[in-house]
């Protein structure tokens, strides 16, 4: 029985690397200081439901093969692809991804992560207006005002308030963990006294009304870190917030619009924004203008509201005008562990975060027209491959349909959806559990992945298999090429 | 593989060759006395030969690079490269992508190139893109000057754990050189402060920009590391900063024994502004050469403005901020817990701005002024002055009076009658360019492989379509320009990589970093109260910080041996 400390946990963008494995028979039997999904991740390398051979589809059916055919096969359907794409990267290394662009920059493919589906939106803001952030360790360190807007870290990244933001422990700023207990407790307390008033008058008990938010002075103007949320619900996360602002669907951008006139000393003569009251408003942005160290935290209710970037450049508009009054930061919340670095790897080799289009020999960018989900409901691409990712379950009707009507080629490590549907698949070692490499946190800090124990006997990892892709590729193209 | 330069004019300063016509013999990689018959014979006649260029100063790689990289995709339109037989594709223009860095820099004859900010915490993302970029070799300077450990420890006064921790970090770090940018400035800025004198207290640290730049200057001479201190300075981008500067120099003035400089400042021409507000800005760099041509202890490098579309990428946050709010141009910030921070900002240099005009000239007068070419170097600050694909246009302005004049009508009225330029007949030679692009940086950076023709050094060669007997550069400076940007030949570790402007080869380029081993290990590696620390200060963990040798893709370690 071995113990190997300081792992770094393949869920998430949180990235947490402090995790402790126990390992036994080259199987991991105990996880410490992980979530419940970092727990379920590592437990599930020796689940009896993974597949170690590689497949192919023959007559409508999954056949087992071997893994030398099937790249055979992959390979030759890349090459015979006019218009292929290759998608997913954000649960692998950075280094398969390095390999992917180069295969696909041989077969003058489009290269596309899941960031298309998710952060997308935020990077095209980025790229309009430019974004004021640090790394965590900062806001750690500083930040005694933290918002989360349209996320819910407690259930998504249910580590990241621990480590790095209200309730991490900093050289500036103290935990907010011991406030949070006595507020709970507090809360206990009055609805036990409310609920034995309710019990006593019972018979004049009537439905419940929406709840008025309470001012927000009352815990907002006391000393130390403060936890503001901003969501269409009151979500886990906004349970534990010092101020909880339940923003109307849809309505997040005019919220950004009123805070940022109101920041910049402006009237507005309405009463309520976006459902919230403006006097509520008044004395949370005092809170913003008035703190050392403020971190908006952002995550998909903002990308995917039908505002799109166009909320995210206002947010970090806001941003850039609390700068002009403190220092503030802002950071969206990446989901997969390594979307950051898909997206990192692909701007240092193409230039492009995402979307890169190699059928004119180098590469080109134009999101909505190179990027994977419009090229599919387009019908352009004739061939596909799927790494690391579940396209099929989460991609438009239409654009899955597509997708799998044309040659698919799946690797990954698990038989999900689109695997199902592929015509070759490839089973992959886990990134992070047994096999190494490189991936980025949120903050685009690198962190060293792992090897703990040994894959399945004759499954490679992502960069291996992409690899003998590759150079089957070339082989087919070189045979080609000779026999004219 | 053996090779034979033949008949070439080599200029070779570090071994005082002028302009001779002779051999250069090639062997493994490396310059020797002489090949046998056998040896590959490149017909050089007629040519210039010199080292492989050495830069010193040129963000290339890592997080701040690459942030940059994805936040201007419109840079990247109008200028890309097509894949070829041997090459990969890739795009540029201000932030050229991995293999584009590397194929541009080789067709110009460069062989060398400094990465001079890399955060530590992210020091893996600088070489794995250092890594990826072909042909050259390259180097990276941590940023050290705001490093929680070290402002505690000079604070202090406990200077050799200091130099240890240094030591430490340039392994973990797989660094060349101790970078400090704005001391002070960067801890302050994470509350969104700065500093504004050398004398300024730090908040919260109770230490002055003075003391870090004395101590770590301290620092580098106890662990003998190679270069020396590389500093930016205090104030950097404001007007009348160069007084900051001067007093910077005077600060370190008695840690000079004679030998070696002990600092470097780079991008100088961004430390060299006169003027009480950018009304009466105005050039410094007379006041800053007189001062150079008294002393022996600083090395300089030019920053040079180049006239384009560019983008400004530096670790010091709050000049960036000031750059954002000046020009209101899109803005990056990236704060790095307890080591640093950094900001980017595209910007747009234009001859009829008068502050863009002055700036330009403050970068050629800083050059010509200072009369030993030994202590100022070549660089544009890539890309913040302006891309490293304009040094060819810089050779031209060094080189003719003409070449400068012309730029000169261009520029605002204001900045004209201001220039010192005018009054400068100074014209350099293929030797003094011989010496600001190869032989004084790789001098100063302690390469003594790099740099020269000598033999045993690394066979770094570029040849150049220039006879120096036939071309007045002078006269015709275009066609400096074109010699300059597109190499005959340019060899690498032995290897021809470009010919004609054209690359032949997509061959790894090997990362230089400095092996310091200390006389009493590092109080990081055993002490385990530090490595506690060591949680507490940053969000990753002791083990998964340093940078495994694995991430280099060719490792050239360069041991030394400290006092400490």
């Amino acid at each position: 029985m071995t113990v190997v400390k300081a792992v770094t946990c393949p869920v998430c963008g949180c990235l947490c690397d402090d995790i402790e494995l126990t390992v036994r028979n080259g199987r991991i039997i105990k996880v410490k200081n992980g979530c419940a999904m970092c727990e379920a991740k590592f437990l599930s390398h020796a689940s009896d439901h993974r597949p170690t051979k590689s497949m192919i589809r023959r007559e409508g059916k999954l056949v087992e093969v071997s893994l030398e055919e099937a790249v055979r096969k992959a390979a030759e359907i890349l090459v015979d692809a006019s218009y292929p794409v290759l998608y997913g990267w954000s649960s692998t290394s950075c280094e398969a991804t390095k390999v992917g662009i180069e295969l696909c920059e041989e077969i003058g493919g489009v290269i596309d992560n899941t960031a298309v589906v998710c952060h997308g939106p935020s990077i095209l803001a980025v790229q309009q207006v430019g974004i004021p952030s640090c790394t965590l360790g900062q806001v750690r360190h500083r930040a005694d005002l933290i918002i989360y807007w349209g996320c819910d870290p407690w259930s998504a990244h249910p580590r990241h308030i621990e480590r790095y933001t209200a309730f991490s422990e900093g050289r500036f700023e103290k935990s907010a963990w011991r406030t949070y207990i006595n507020k709970v407790k507090a809360l206990v307390g009055s609805k036990k006294i409310e609920s034995a008033i309710r019990r006593l008058a019972i018979k004049s008990w009537e439905p419940a009304v929406a709840r008025v938010e309470k001012s927000p002075s009352q815990y907002l103007s006391r000393e130390g870190r403060k936890l503001i949320v901003v969501d269409v619900r009151r979500t886990k996360t906004a349970e534990m917030a010092d101020y909880f602002i339940q923003v109307e669907p849809g309505k997040d951008y005019e919220l950004f619009k009123a805070m940022r006139a109101l920041i910049r000393d402006q009237e507005i003569e309405v009463d309520r924004v976006a459902g919230v009251p403006v006097e509520y408003l008044e004395d949370v942005v005092d809170v913003m203008v008035s703190c050392d160290f403020g971190a908006i935290f952002f995550g998909l209710g903002l990308t995917m509201g039908s505002a799109k970037l166009k909320n995210i450049e206002e947010a970090i508009r806001l941003t850039r005008d609390l700068n002009m009054r403190t220092k503030f930061i802002i950071m969206p919340m990446r989901g997969h562990f390594n979307v950051a670095g898909a997206n990192i790897v692909s701007t240092w080799e193409t230039g492009y975060p995402f979307a890169v289009d190699f059928s004119l020999g180098y590469p080109r960018y134009n999101p909505g027209e190179t990027s994977v989900v419009d090229i599919l409901l387009r019908k352009e691409s004739d061939a596909a491959l799927v790494i690391a990712s579940d396209p099929v379950s989460n991609f438009p009707h239409k654009a899955s349909e597509h997708l799998v009507q044309k040659p698919l080629i799946v690797i990954d490590a698990h038989m999900n959806v689109t695997a199902s549907m592929a015509d070759v698949f490839i089973p992959a070692a886990m990134v992070g559990i047994e096999a190494e490499g490189t991936a980025y946190r949120m903050d685009h800090v690198p962190i060293p992945l792992k090897k703990v124990v040994d894959p399945p006997e004759g499954v490679f990892s992502d960069e291996e298999i992409l690899r003998l892709i590759l150079s089957e590729v070339r082989k087919i193209k070189k045979e080609r090429m000779e026999a004219g | 593989m053996e090779l034979l330069i033949k008949n070439g004019y080599v200029f070779d300063p570090l071994n005082g060759i002028n302009g001779e016509k002779m051999d250069i013999a090639v062997k493994s990689g490396k310059i020797v006395e002489k090949v046998s018959k056998k040896a590959k014979v490149i017909d050089a006649s007629g040519m210039t030969v010199m080292p492989g260029g050495v830069d010193i100063h040129s963000h290339i790689a890592g997080g701040k690079v690459n942030s940059g990289r994805m936040l201007r995709p419109e840079d990247h339109f109008r200028d890309v490269e097509k894949k070829t037989a041997v090459t990969r594709s890739g795009v540029g223009y201000s932030i050229p992508s991995t293999f584009t860095t590397g194929y541009r820099y080789a067709r110009m004859g460069w062989t060398t190139v400094m990465d001079p900010a890399m955060p530590p915490l992210e020091a893996k993302h600088t070489h794995e893109e250092l890594s990826d970029i072909p042909i050259i070799d390259k180097a990276s300077y941590p940023l050290l000057g705001d490093w929680w450990f070290v402002l505690e420890y000079l604070r202090d006064g406990r200077i050799e754990e200091c130099a240890r921790h240094v030591a430490w970090m340039l392994k973990a770090t797989k660094g060349y050189a101790i970078k400090i940018v704005n001391p002070g400035g960067l801890e302050a800025w994470g509350f969104g402060r700065n500093v504004h004198s050398i004398n300024d207290p730090i908040p919260n640290f109770c230490i002055t920009p003075r003391e870090i730049i004395r101590g770590l200057c301290k620092v580098n001479k106890l662990l003998h590391l190679p270069h020396t201190i590389h500093l930016h300075t205090n104030n950097l981008g404001m007007p009348g900063n160069y007084l900051t500067t001067l007093e910077t120099m005077r600060c370190v003035e008695d840690m000079y024994d004679g030998g070696k400089p002990v600092m470097h400042i780079t991008h100088c021409q961004f430390s060299a502004f006169k003027g009480e507000d950018w009304r009466t800005f105005d050039t410094g760099a007379e006041e800053i050469a007189e001062y150079m041509n008294a002393h022996s202890h600083v090395t300089l490098d030019m920053g040079q403005v180049i006239f384009t579309d560019t983008t400004t990428m530096t670790a010091d946050g709050p000049f960036q901020y000031t750059l954002y709010t000046l020009t209101g141009n899109k803005w990056v910030n990236h704060d790095v817990e307890t080591e640093t921070s950094s900001g980017i900002v595209p910007f747009q240099y234009r001859p009829k701005s008068a502050v863009h005009a002055t700036q330009w000239s403050i970068g050629l007068e800083l050059a010509l002024l200072i009369k030993d070419p030994w202590k100022i170097f070549l660089t544009t600050d890539h890309p913040n002055a302006g891309p490293f694909i304009g040094y060819p246009q810089v050779i031209a302005w060094l080189m003719s009076c003409k070449a400068r004049e012309e730029t000169l009508k261009k520029l605002h009225p204001k900045a004209r009658k201001k220039s010192l330029l005018p009054t400068i007949n100074r014209e350099f030679s293929l030797y003094d360019i011989a010496v600001v692009t190869r032989a004084g940086q790789a001098l100063a950076l302690g390469l003594t492989f790099k740099g020269h023709l000598g033999v045993g050094a690394d066979a770094d060669i570029a040849i150049y379509n220039i006879n120096p007997e036939k071309l007045d550069p002078s006269r015709d400076y275009e066609a400096v320009i074109k010699a300059f940007g597109c190499a005959a030949y340019t060899i690498k570790g032995g290897d021809i990589v470009v010919e004609n402007g054209e690359v032949l080869k997509h061959v790894p380029g090997a990362t230089l970093w400095v092996n310091v081993e200390t006389c009493k290990p590092c109080e990081m590696e055993v002490d385990e109260g530090l490595k506690r620390r060591f949680r507490e200060y940053w969000t990753v963990e002791y083990e998964n910080y340093p940078v495994d040798e694995h991430y280099l893709a060719i490792s050239r370690k360069i041991n030394v041996k400290a006092d400490v």
